[in-house]
């Protein structure tokens, strides 16, 4: 599904990954761990197409097109959702409203037929369900005075409703309390199919005993440094990220 | 950024004017110049009874005492006021009671501004009231209206078949020594709109104007004068487009708005006038004064604008609340792109005992524009338990832009409760990402937060008129962010 070759991405000419490579198939869910500022957003952010970020070498296939090719538009509208690590609020728009928008400019691209307010409704009740999201947050403007896990709850609804094809959840596990990432978790794990892929960007081996990886890579300045299976995450719980850094050969590639 | 989008931002930002066109109507037109010679001819041409040629003079002869305001907030060259032709005609004058006898040249250019006023009249219940330069050159649905004794017609008939009217209400709310622009418009305005609705009646459709500045070099000096009389109600829609002029012109309307005991008068302004192209050439200046007298008890009004077009708007809509219990409304979505200039608001004088007032100011800059808003609430000593609530915002798109307010609170009794609001946002790169990612396309990520942004004021227009606001705000806000 997704295809990542050697990637090299700066930011205000500062390279932040120096060389990326990574293959997601279908069904597959992958996380992504790193100490702070290893450029575990950043990937996430050039995924989706962040224009700040230049990426200055390397590859992105995702279903054989040339992501690096498409809008960010484009690139939600073939199927890639972006659940970010800090969401935007976004005053004067109501949460139904960017929902209703979002999925007919979705469906548009698709050749599919725009759904109408009831349609829409049907599909929003159900999805509300599965993130067991209050009704009152749906008219307010989009995450305007929402709490930190308000606002990742709505992130795991949007991605609900949208139903992307590779969905990206950038630390959605942070700021959650215990229900709430039980929560996530599951709306996640119920969503996941042999058609989708995840990456699960995380600091917590905690949310991984929700969502079972098929594979943990380990981020390092701007780097895999090691990939493995979920056994490898409680390597990192136990031991941080030091043992890592020891490893001269991979820091320094 | 890559290069796609920097594509699409240029070719947004080319687009023209929508609307920018000049049609081949032949004018006939006044000299150039300002003078006591021109006002007679003008008078003369219009067939005006003796005593409107005697006000225009005393205007005339009081606008030549004055000097131009430059106070406001806006910057622009001297204007030459020797260098306007003060009237101009379409030629041709269609008989006013067929549609098919109307020059096929205006009917092409109704067809591309999208007015069809048969559709008008077939399906959406609006009378049209079409001013096309000076001249009202259609009107519809009147006598419909005339059965239950409403008066709508140009301000030219009104003059003719309706004198004790405009002796009595013409100049009463803004008298011709009003200010500058005033004092010109009452000296040479070539014509607009007049409505008067009876005692008891409720207009049972939006009247409706559509302006056009087409001529070249010929000043606009629009009168409009509407009365509501005890227990009245009236809304009505005034909107505008105009074609592309490399010169500047000169608009300076006056619009006058009564209310007796217990009447409402409800004014909806969509204003979309020629800007200027990216670089600030051409374009409209829109000088206007715009004032309602709430003259009865419980009377009402209302004006609710969306501003988009004009290179320079100067317009401060007013409420005179003189009855007791009478209340005044201002809502305003005022959008500026490129080198536009704005400086608009409101002024609510509060005379009689338990006034209101209510303010929502939505101020929209872009580009490299400026908008300025003025509001002033004043409550004179008399006027006991007035109220008024002010809220003035301000979004910013890109940082080249400026936005200004100014509220000006003179309050004379201490029973008044006034509350005021103000808030500035920007819509930020991270906001337009966000939406991007989504799924959502610039143009439409910038039209879904504006639209939320002019939410309260776009709830009190028309429906039709709310539809045609939101689409005007996205073509005025194309290629704004960069
Ligand atoms: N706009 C920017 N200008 C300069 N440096 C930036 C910018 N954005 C990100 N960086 C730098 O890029 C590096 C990677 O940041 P990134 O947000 O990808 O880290 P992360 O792995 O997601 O960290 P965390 O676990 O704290 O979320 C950091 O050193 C950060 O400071
Ligand atoms: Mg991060």
């Amino acid at each position: 599904m997704l295809e990542i070759k050697n990637l090299h991405a700066s930011i205000e000419g500062k390279e932040i990954l120096k060389g990326i490579s990574l293959k997601i198939n279908a069904g597959e869910v992958h996380a992504i761990m790193g100490p702070n500022g290893s450029g575990k957003s950043t990937l996430a952010q050039v995924l989706a197409g962040r224009k700040e970020y230049v990426v200055t070498s390397g590859e992105v296939l995702f279903e054989g097109k040339n992501l690096l090719d498409l809008s960010p538009e484009d690139r939600a509208r073939e199927g890639i959702f972006l659940a970010f690590q800090y969401p935007v609020e976004i005053p004067g728009v109501s949460n139904t409203n960017l929902l209703k928008t979002a999925i007919n400019e979705i469906r548009k691209y698709r050749g599919e037929e725009q759904l109408d307010a009831m349609e829409f409704l049907t599909i929003l009740k159900k999805k509300m369900k599965l993130v067991e999201m209050d009704q009152s947050l749906l008219s307010r403007a989009v995450n305007e005075g929402f709490s930190g896990g308000e606002k990742k709850r709505n992130e795991i609804l949007q991605m609900a409703v949208l139903e992307p094809k590779l969905s990206i959840l950038d630390e959605t596990d942070s700021g959650l309390d215990i229900d709430a990432l039980r929560v996530v978790a599951n709306g996640v794990t119920k969503l996941r199919s042999k058609d989708t892929a995840s990456i699960v960007v995380t600091h917590y081996q905690r949310l991984l005993n929700y969502i079972i990886p098929d594979f943990v890579h380990v981020l390092y300045n701007g780097r895999i440094v090691k990939s493995g299976t979920k056994e490898l995450a409680f390597e990192l719980e136990e031991k941080g990220y030091d043992w890592l850094k020891d490893q001269k050969e991979l820091v320094e590639g | 950024m890559s290069s796609t989008e920097v594509s699409t931002i240029e070719e947004l930002a080319n687009k023209e004017y929508k609307y920018g066109f000049v049609s081949d109507i032949e004018a006939d037109s006044l000299p150039l110049g300002l003078n006591e010679e021109i006002i007679c001819r003008l008078s003369a041409i219009k067939k005006e009874p003796e005593f409107m040629l005697e006000w225009r003079l005393k205007a005339y002869r009081h606008w030549l005492t004055l000097t131009e305001p430059n106070w406001a907030n806006i910057h622009y060259d001297p204007i030459d006021y020797q260098a306007i032709s003060y009237y101009s005609a379409p030629k041709k004058k269609p008989k006013l009671d067929s549609l098919d006898e109307v020059d096929p040249e205006l009917r092409k250019t109704y067809e591309k501004l999208g007015i069809s006023l048969e559709e008008q009249k077939i399906f959406s219940g609006v009378a049209v009231d079409a001013v096309f330069d000076s001249v009202s050159v259609a009107t519809t649905f009147k006598e419909k209206l005339s059965e239950l004794g409403i008066i709508f017609c140009s301000m030219s008939e009104a003059i003719k078949n309706h004198s004790d009217l405009i002796k009595q209400y013409l100049g009463s709310v803004v008298p011709y020594t009003d200010n500058y622009f005033a004092s010109l418009n009452a000296a040479v305005f070539s014509d607009g709109s007049f409505a008067y609705i009876p005692k008891g009646v409720r207009c049972p459709m939006e009247l409706s104007t559509y302006f056009r500045i087409n001529a070249a070099n010929t000043g606009q000096f629009e009168r409009t004068l509407i009365i509501a009389d005890e227990g009245a109600y009236v809304s009505y829609l005034e909107g505008c487009t105009a074609p592309m002029r490399d010169e500047n012109q000169l608009h300076a309307a006056v619009v006058e708005l009564i209310a007796l005991d217990n009447a409402s008068v409800k004014y909806s302004t969509v204003q979309n006038w020629y800007p200027g192209d990216k670089n600030g050439k051409g374009g409209i200046y829109n000088f206007v004064t715009k004032r309602g007298l709430c003259k009865g008890v419980n009377s009402k009004i209302s004006w609710t604008q969306v501003e988009t077009g004009s290179a320079i708007t100067w317009k401060y809509p007013s409420c005179i609340l003189q009855g007791d219990n009478s209340s005044g409304e201002f809502y305003s979505v005022a959008v500026t792109n490129n080198y536009q200039q704005a400086d608009t608001g409101t002024k609510m004088v509060h005379i009689g005992k338990n006034t209101s007032s209510t303010i929502v100011s939505k101020g929209i800059s872009a580009g490299k524009s400026n908008n300025s808003y003025r509001g002033q609430v004043k409550i004179i000593k008399k006027a006991e338990n007035a109220r008024n609530f002010s809220q003035c915002d301000s979004l910013l798109i890109g940082d080249k832009c400026g936005a200004h307010t100014f509220p000006y609170l003179e309050i004379n009794n201490s029973t008044a409760q006034v509350e005021h609001e103000a808030t500035t946002s920007k819509i930020g790169d991270d906001q337009i990402f966000y939406l991007n990612q989504r799924g959502i396309a610039l143009e439409d990520a910038i039209n879904l937060i504006v639209n939320g942004y002019c939410k309260e004021v776009f709830k009190e227009l028309p429906m039709e008129f709310a539809v045609e606001a939101q689409k005007l705000l996205s073509v005025s806000l194309e290629g704004s962010v960069g």
